[in-house]
Formats: structure tokens, sequence, C-alpha cells
């Protein structure tokens, strides 16, 4: 693969790049994001009957607009999950926690966000956690600051 | 149809870190080598196409930079695609199946070495409810591998034996960067890097890539004593919205297998691009092929994982065994995108 220079040889340089698109939600995602600065947890039906949380602006199976938002609990069910100890910028905990989908009482479908665990043997598929809320809202899926396990829950 | 063949493959020797060398640089003996191969020049291509990344490149258009390793005057024919290289292969077949072309240069690179590629990649992810969470691409596998071992459709200790045998493979593949393993016991005794997924569930960080000449006909006899004939060719996305569906199964894949009837024979070889271990259980499941099916003889992604060029290479590893008339018919797998979102699927065969 070419003459390798020597290691030292080789010239760097920081690059920070970003990509700092601005993006409206429109009427389903901005009904959702809304709903959170009140601390409410927001579905949609699809056609089939199912209530899918976080809300989506078509029916997953036919593709046709969706618009009866139905309002799900904020508590639910650890699907499956992964432990994250590498912790990155942006990520919504500064400590170890777990990624997990979590499906909300009275929805069908699973949302994505940090369960505050503390460790991996307190969660696991079947866990039953609560939303933890962010005091002022950003304005978005951070205005959930993470989930946190339920004291006496199920840990799976 | 017209029959369209793979007739040249050539590719790095994978590196975790390639930092002496540019994209052009890393690139080009590529390019020179496959045409090289088979005594073309950039004047017998009638169209280039290519698989690159700007979020991994770090800059818009970089694609464009990296045409000089290809020649561009006088000015060719070339497109690209923000996906991995096996894509750019799809067009280009397009151009040739739509008669604007009878040959066509192809390749797929990548350096994720200058910044943090599981963190990159979850720049991949919708903009609303996922993204903004910079979930980091081993822990979203990791959802996967977990949903799978809760419904007993894996083990961990499969999921090692998968790790061990495809690093066993390697160690005849002169490109390979991660070659060789420790037993599937010595594996399990270690850490977890993510949990469930385990430092050797998941593919390397590698700086590298592919590139291949496809041509039709006569053009591909010609050019290749045995030509790998592209029989079937098809691509198909399942939903961004992975807790909506059901992750240990990937449809796409199995519809994509369907379109380009990978069931229509014997499958001699399989290569599938399966950056993690459980993964390939899945595409095992979803392309319908049995226990007797070799799979990834190359090592596969976990033995080297250029991305925009990891699938690719599997292309280009399935034609390499057709030419050299150590298998008969073969498939070729490739993923974009997180947790087998997007899968395309070829059928390779020889002249016989």
């Amino acid at each position: 693969m070419g003459d390798a220079t020597s290691e030292q040889e080789i010239l760097r340089a920081p690059l920070t790049i970003g990509y700092d698109f601005q993006r409206t939600t429109g009427p389903v995602i901005g009904a959702f994001f809304t709903a959170l600065r009140e601390h409410r947890m927001l579905g949609i039906r699809d056609k089939a009957g199912r209530v899918v949380c976080p809300p989506v602006e078509y029916d997953p199976g036919t593709g046709e607009p969706l618009t009866e938002m139905v309002e799900v609990g904020t508590e639910g069910t650890v699907t499956t999950w992964s432990w994250v100890s590498n912790l990155r910028d942006g990520q919504p905990l500064d400590v170890p926690h777990a990624m997990a989908l979590v499906q909300l009482d009275g929805a069908d479908t699973a949302m994505l966000h940090a369960v505050d665990a503390g460790s991996p043997d307190n969660i696991g598929s079947g866990s039953r956690v609560r939303v933890r809320w962010r005091d002022e809202s950003v304005g978005g899926i951070r205005d959930i600051v993470c989930f946190e396990p339920i004291e006496g829950g199920d840990h799976g | 149809m017209r029959d369209v063949a793979i007739v040249s493959v050539a590719q790095t020797d994978h590196r975790r870190a390639v930092p002496e060398l540019n994209e052009v640089e890393m690139i080009q003996p590529v390019i020179q080598t496959v045409l090289e191969q088979i005594d073309a020049k950039i004047s017998d291509i009638g169209f280039t196409c290519s698989g690159s990344s700007d979020y991994l490149a770090g800059q818009a258009f970089s694609f464009v930079m990296t045409l000089d390793a290809v020649g561009a005057w006088p000015p060719i024919v070339e497109s690209h695609v923000e996906m991995d290289g096996a894509w750019a292969l799809y067009e280009a077949w397009l151009k040739i199946q739509s008669g604007h072309a009878d040959t066509a240069l192809v390749y797929g690179y990548s350096k994720a070495s200058p910044g943090d590629l599981p963190r990159v990649l979850s720049r991949q992810l919708d903009p609303y409810y996922y993204g903004p969470l910079w979930p980091d691409s081993v822990a979203m596998a990791g959802l996967q591998a977990r949903a799978m071992l809760d419904k007993g459709m894996i083990t961990e200790a499969e999921m090692a034996e998968i790790a061990h045998r495809s690093r066993t493979s390697a160690e005849s593949n002169p490109h390979a960067q991660v070659k060789g393993s420790p037993s599937v016991d010595q594996l399990l005794a270690e850490d977890y890097l993510s949990n469930p997924l385990r430092k050797h569930d998941c593919a390397p960080v590698t700086d590298g890539g592919c590139a291949v000449v496809i041509a039709a006909g006569d053009r591909a006899r010609e050019w290749a004593d045995n030509p790998a004939w592209i029989r079937g060719i098809d691509h198909r996305v399942d939903s961004h919205n992975f807790g909506a569906r059901d992750i240990t199964r990937a449809p796409s894949a199995a519809l994509a297998a369907e379109k380009a009837g990978v069931s229509d024979g014997q499958v001699d070889v399989a290569e599938l691009c399966a950056p993690f271990t459980h993964q390939e259980r899945i595409l095992r499941n979803e392309l319908g092929l049995g226990d007797d099916v070799e799979v990834n003889p190359s090592g596969g992604a976990l033995a080297a994982n250029p991305i925009m060029g990891a699938g690719l290479i599997r292309l280009g590893e399935v034609a390499n065994r057709i030419m050299a008339g150590d298998a008969g018919r073969g498939v070729a797998h490739a993923t974009s995108g997180h947790l087998l979102q997007q899968n395309l699927v070829a059928v390779l065969e020889g002249s016989s």
C-alpha cells in the first residue's frame, strides 16, 4: 500500500465538523414533542389498530397518513437492552447505563432511550421502568432525561 | 436481460489505520490493479461508480477528490452512492442493463480511523427519536443480540463460535485484518464490550477498499476465462423505526434473496456481510442457507470491515471463487444501516 511514511512525519490536525441542520417536526412529531413539555406521552393509532409510540406520520404497513393521537403511560417495560460503558459525547447520561427499547403501557411498539440502571444486574428484558423528565424543556426527545427502574419491580 | 459478469476484483490489505495515506492514495493502487489484471485502461470503461461516505471523510463531495485515483481526463461517465460499493455495483449493473454502457468500474472505500466510528454511525439514525440520543453502533447491535438471546435464537457460545470460525478462515485470506482467534472458551472468558456483545462479536474498525470491474456478454468473456455472471441482484430496506418491528428478523434480506433467486439452485459458497456475530445467524435464516453451505471463507466482515467497501468485497470474494473454479454458484450479501436495516443479495454463477 505505497511507501509507509514514518509515524512522526505524518501531519495531523484536528477537524471538527458539524451538520447543523434545522428541522421542522410537522403535525405528528410536533404534537409528541409538545406533549413531552407537559410530561405526557402520546402514541398514534395505525390502520391495524396498534398504538405506535413514538408516533409516526404514516402507517408502517400501508403508508397511509395517520392522525389519531392516543395518550399512553409514562411507565413501561424493557423489551431489549444493551449496556453502555464506553460513554460518548451527547449521550443521555454521563455514567454507564443501559440503552433499551421500552414499550410504554398502552403502546404496542417500543421506543429507544437510556435507562439509568446503575449496573447491568439491575435491568433485564421485562424490567419495569418510568420516565425521568427534564425540568426545563429543550423541545425534543431529550425532554426525557432517561428511564429509571421502578423500585421493587421485576428485574427480568 | 443482458448477461453481466464480474471479471476482475482487487482490494487493499486491510488495516486498523492507514495514517500515511489519504483516500486517493489508498484506493489508487487497487484501481490500478483491478484494471491491470485484465489489461484494461480507463478508456475501456464505459461507466465508473463509487461508494463512500462524506461523514467518514469529513467533507462534502469527498468522492470527487477520489476520482483522481481513476483519472478523470479525458472526461468519464461517473456516479456515486453514499452507500456500500455493492450498491454502486447495482447502479452500474442497471446502467449496463439499460444499454448505456458495456463495462463498468466500481469501487468502495473508507478510512474510519480518523474518527470514532461507532459514534459517526449514529448519524445514520432518524434525526428526531434516535439520532439525538447518539446511540453508538455497538450498543445498537447489542439490542438485537439480546433480543435473539432472549428468544433462544442463539447463545453467546454460538456467537463466539462464529467469531472463531470466521477469523480462523481469515488466516488464508491475504487481505484480512484480523486473522486467527483464541479458543471459544477463551473468547467467552473475556469481559463484555457492550453487554451482551464482547469484542470478538464486533467487526474491527478498518481503513481500506475494494474495486471490481463488471462487463456485459462478449466483453466479459474477453476479459475473463470464467466470468462470474450476475444471475440475480436485488436490494430492499426495512423500517428505520426499530422499536416498531421485530429486530431479530431482516425481512428485506429475505425478499432480496427471493428476488435474486437464491433458492433456484445449489449454493456452493456464501459471503454474508455481518458486522456482528449474531447477524450471521439472522442472515442464514433469511437467505434460507442450510448448514451445508460454506459461509464467509474469507473471514467476512469480522476479519476486515472497511465501511462502504465490506459489501462489495463480499461480491468480489464470491466472484473470485467462481472465476478460480472453486465454486459453481455463490451468494453475496451486503448491508447498510444499523441492525441489517437494508440488504442487497446477488447470485453469481460460473459459465458451466
